[in-house]
C-alpha cells in the first residue's frame, strides 16, 4: 500500500525533528486538556445550578389560578345578550383553590404514555406559632414517595428520615430557616395555624434545606393527609398536580392540552423558568468559545512549525519529487505529519483532560446553600471528548493544509539548481 | 536496430525574468539505447536547463519531448512523477540523499514508491546494487555520516533501483576530488558496458566528457556538435 510508504516517510520526518514535533503536540495537548476540563467543569456547574431549580420544578403543573371568572353572570343572561356589557370592579374568585375531580384527572394522567410520573400536592399558607410570635410560611402536603422519585425530595432532607412523614401521623419536615427561628429540634412538636383558623400540633421528623435560603425560611412539608386534616378538607382535596414528562421539550404542548382537557390552569417548565435555560445556554456558549479559541491558537503553533519544517526540508521535498513522488504524495506526507501531531496531542489531551476533571471533582466545595454537594461538580459527557478530538484533528488538518500545499508546489528544479 | 530512448524535438526555452531571454534554441536530437552521452559546454550555455527539461521536472518549454517513444506533452504532474520514478534515474552534483533515512532506505525509496516488487524484494535489490558499487557495508548508516564520494555512489545505487531506461547526471563529479571522480566515472563506464545502461551526463569536466561514447557540445543555447 502506497499510504504505508507515505506514512513511513512522514514518521521519519516527524521523528527527525522530534523536539519540534513534541512542542507542537504539547500545544494541542494543552488546549484539548483545558477544553475538556473547562467544558466538564462549566457543564457540571450548569447542571448543578439548573438542578437546583429544574429538578424540583414539575414539567407541567396543574392548578387553579386565583383570577376573575371569564364568564360573568350578566353575559349568561338572555336579557342582555343583545348588547356589549361593560362590567366594572370585577373581583377574582378564589373560593375553591382545589382541582375539581382530581381523582379522575390523576387517573387520566397516569394513563398518558408521555408522562413519567406525577405527584399530587396541597399548598396552604400557614402561621408557625412559637411562644408569642407567629411566623408566616407555607406547608405543602406531598406524597413523599412520588415526590422523592420525581423531584429528589429525599436529597434535600438534611436531617431526619423523610419517609417518617408518611409513617408518623401528624408529622412535619421543617425548612431549615423555619426550624432555626422556631428553635425546633427533631422530635419536638410545633403548632401550625392556617389562615382559616384551623390549628394543629405537628411533630418535627426532619429538616429540609433546598439551597435557596428564602424558600427554607418559609417552606415546610407534611403528608397529604396531614395537610388535608390541617385545612379541614376531605381526602379528595388537591390543589396542584405536578407532572414530570419523559421529554422536557413536550411540556408546552402537554400543558396546553391538559389545560383544555381538565379545565384547570396548566403551566409548563419553559414558561416558569425561562431564565435558567438562557443562563445555561450562555455559560455553555462561553466555554465552547474559550475551548475553541485555545485550539485555534494551538493550530497556529502547528502551522508555524510545519512551515518551518518545510523550509528546512526543501531539499528532501525536491529529491522526493525528482525520484518520482508527485506533488500529491508530498502533500499527503505533510498532512500526515500534521494529523499525527493532532491525533497524538489530542488523545493525550483527552486523557489529561479526564485526569484534570477527576482532580477538580476531588476539590472540596462546601456551601450551606447546597447540602448535597461536597466537591466541585464535573460533567463527564462523552460528547465533549468526541468534540475535543474532532476539533483537534480539524484544526491540525487546517494548520497543515496550507504548508502542505506549499510543499507540494515546490519546484524541484529551483532547489536542485539553486545550490 | 537502435532503439530510441529519448528524443528532443525542437525544444526551446525562455527565461522571462527580468527580460525575456531565449536560453535554449530549437534543440533536436535523440539518444539511443545503450549510449553513454555527455553534454558539455561553458557555464551558462543552457546544458543544465536542457537536462531538467529532458528529466520532465521542468515543463515550461516549447517543442516536444519523447521518452520511450511517448510524448511528455500534456501529461499531468502525477503522470510525470510516475515516469521519473519508473524510467529515469538521477544523480545530482550535490548527492541529495535524505538525511532522515539510512543509506539502504534511501536506495529503496524510489523502489517502494514504484511498487513493482514487494518490500523485501526491493530491499534485496537495493543490497545487490550497493554490493555492486562496493558500499554494502554502509547500508545501515545514516546518510549524513557518509563522505562525499560515498554519498555519490549511494545516489547512483538509488538511481539504479528501478532499472531505469536512462540515468541522468547533473555534474555528478563536479563536487568530488580526482580519485572519487574516477571511481564515479568507472561505475558509469561499467554500467554502460556490462548492462548496456543508457546514460546522459551533463558535465563541464572535459576529461570526463572525453571518455564517453558521444559528446554533445553546446554553446549559447545551441548544439554546436551533436557528437
Amino acid at each position: 500500500m502506497n499510504y504505508l510508504l507515505i506514512a513511513d516517510i512522514a514518521k521519519s520526518l516527524l521523528l527527525a525533528r522530534w523536539r519540534q514535533s513534541l512542542v507542537a503536540a504539547i500545544g494541542v495537548t494543552f488546549s484539548i486538556t483545558m477544553f475538556i476540563a473547562l467544558l466538564g467543569f462549566m457543564n457540571g456547574l450548569n447542571d448543578l445550578l439548573d438542578g437546583l431549580i429544574l429538578n424540583r420544578t414539575p414539567h407541567v403543573r396543574l392548578f387553579n389560578e386565583i383570577k376573575p371568572s371569564l364568564e360573568q353572570p350578566v353575559n349568561l343572561s338572555d336579557e342582555f345578550k343583545g348588547g356589549y356589557n361593560f362590567i366594572r370592579s370585577v373581583k377574582s374568585s378564589g373560593s375553591r383553590p382545589e382541582i375539581y375531580n382530581s381523582a379522575a384527572i390523576m387517573q387520566a394522567i397516569s394513563a398518558d404514555p408521555r408522562v413519567r410520573g406525577f405527584a399530587p400536592k396541597i399548598t396552604s399558607p400557614v402561621l408557625y406559632n412559637a411562644g408569642t410570635i407567629d411566623i408566616t410560611g407555607t406547608v405543602s402536603g406531598i406524597d413523599v414517595v412520588a415526590e422523592s422519585d420525581l423531584f429528589f425530595f429525599k436529597d434535600y432532607v438534611t436531617a431526619g428520615e423523610p419517609l417518617d412523614l408518611k409513617n408518623v401521623g401528624n408529622s412535619i419536615v421543617l425548612g431549615k430557616g423555619v426550624a432555626d427561628k422556631l428553635l425546633a429540634e427533631i422530635g419536638d412538636v410545633v403548632q401550625v395555624t392556617t389562615s382559616k383558623g384551623g390549628r394543629l400540633p405537628l411533630k418535627v421528623v426532619g429538616f429540609f434545606q433546598s439551597g435557596i435560603q428564602e424558600l427554607d425560611k418559609v417552606q415546610s412539608y407534611a403528608s397529604i393527609s396531614t395537610a388535608q386534616k390541617l385545612l379541614g378538607k376531605p381526602n379528595n382535596y388537591i390543589t396542584d398536580i405536578q407532572v414530570k414528562l419523559t421529554d422536557l421539550q413536550m411540556a408546552p404542548a402537554v400543558a396546553r392540552e391538559y389545560a383544555q382537557r381538565f379545565g384547570a390552569d396548566a403551566e409548563d417548565i419553559q414558561t416558569a423558568n425561562s431564565q435558567f435555560e438562557t443562563g445555561s445556554f450562555v455559560r455553555t456558549l462561553i466555554s465552547y468559545v474559550v475551548g475553541i479559541t485555545l485550539l485555534i491558537v494551538a493550530g497556529f503553533g502547528i502551522y508555524n512549525i510545519l512551515n518551518m519544517m518545510i523550509y528546512e526540508k526543501m531539499d528532501t521535498i525536491a529529491i522526493l519529487k525528482a525520484t518520482g513522488f508527485s506533488g500529491g504524495d508530498v502533500r499527503k506526507i505533510f498532512l500526515g505529519i500534521a494529523l499525527s501531531i493532532g491525533l497524538l496531542g489530542g488523545l493525550l489531551g483527552l486523557v489529561l483532560g479526564f485526569s484534570l476533571s477527576l482532580l477538580i471533582d476531588q476539590i472540596p466545595f462546601n456551601t450551606a446553600a447546597l447540602p448535597t454537594v461536597k466537591t466541585y461538580p464535573v460533567n463527564y459527557n462523552p460528547y465533549f471528548y468526541v468534540i475535543g478530538i474532532v476539533f483537534a484533528l480539524l484544526t491540525t488538518y487546517l494548520a497543515g493544509y496550507f504548508p502542505a500545499r506549499k510543499a507540494s508546489k515546490i519546484d524541484p528544479v529551483i532547489i536542485i539548481r539553486g545550490k | 536496430m537502435a532503439q530510441t530512448v529519448l528524443q528532443s524535438i525542437h525544444v526551446s526555452k525562455y527565461f522571462s525574468d527580468p527580460v525575456r531571454v531565449q536560453v535554449l534554441k530549437d534543440l533536436s536530437f535523440s539518444i539511443d539505447r545503450g549510449e553513454f552521452v555527455s553534454v558539455t559546454g561553458k557555464s551558462g550555455c543552457g546544458k543544465s536547463t536542457l537536462l531538467y527539461i529532458l528529466s520532465t521536472m521542468d515543463t515550461d518549454y516549447e517543442g516536444d519531448l519523447h521518452i520511450d517513444n511517448e510524448s511528455m506533452r500534456g501529461k499531468s504532474e502525477a503522470q510525470l512523477a510516475r515516469i521519473r520514478n519508473e524510467k529515469i534515474g538521477f544523480v545530482f552534483q550535490f548527492h541529495y540523499l535524505l538525511n532522515e533515512f539510512t543509506v539502504l532506505k534511501n536506495v529503496m525509496l524510489p523502489g517502494l514508491k514504484l511498487r513493482k516488487y514487494p518490500e523485501d524484494e526491493v530491499e534485496h535489490r537495493a543490497m545487490e546494487r550497493l554490493r555492486a558499487l562496493d558500499i554494502d557495508g554502509l547500508a545501515l548508516k545514516k546518510a549524513n555520516q557518509l563522505s562525499g564520494g560515498e554519498k555519490q555512489r549511494v545516489a547512483i545505487a538509488r538511481a539504479l533501483i528501478n532499472d531505469p531506461l536512462i540515468i541522468m547526471g547533473d555534474e555528478p563529479t563536479g563536487n568530488l576530488d580526482k580519485k572519487n571522480s574516477d571511481i564515479v566515472f568507472d561505475i558509469f563506464r561499467r554500467l554502460s558496458i556490462e548492462f548496456r545502461q543508457t546514460l546522459l551526463i551533463v558535465t563541464h569536466d572535459q576529461g570526463f566528457a572525453g571518455n564517453t561514447d558521444r559528446v554533445i557540445e553546446m554553446e549559447d543555447g545551441r548544439i554546436i556538435a551533436p557528437g
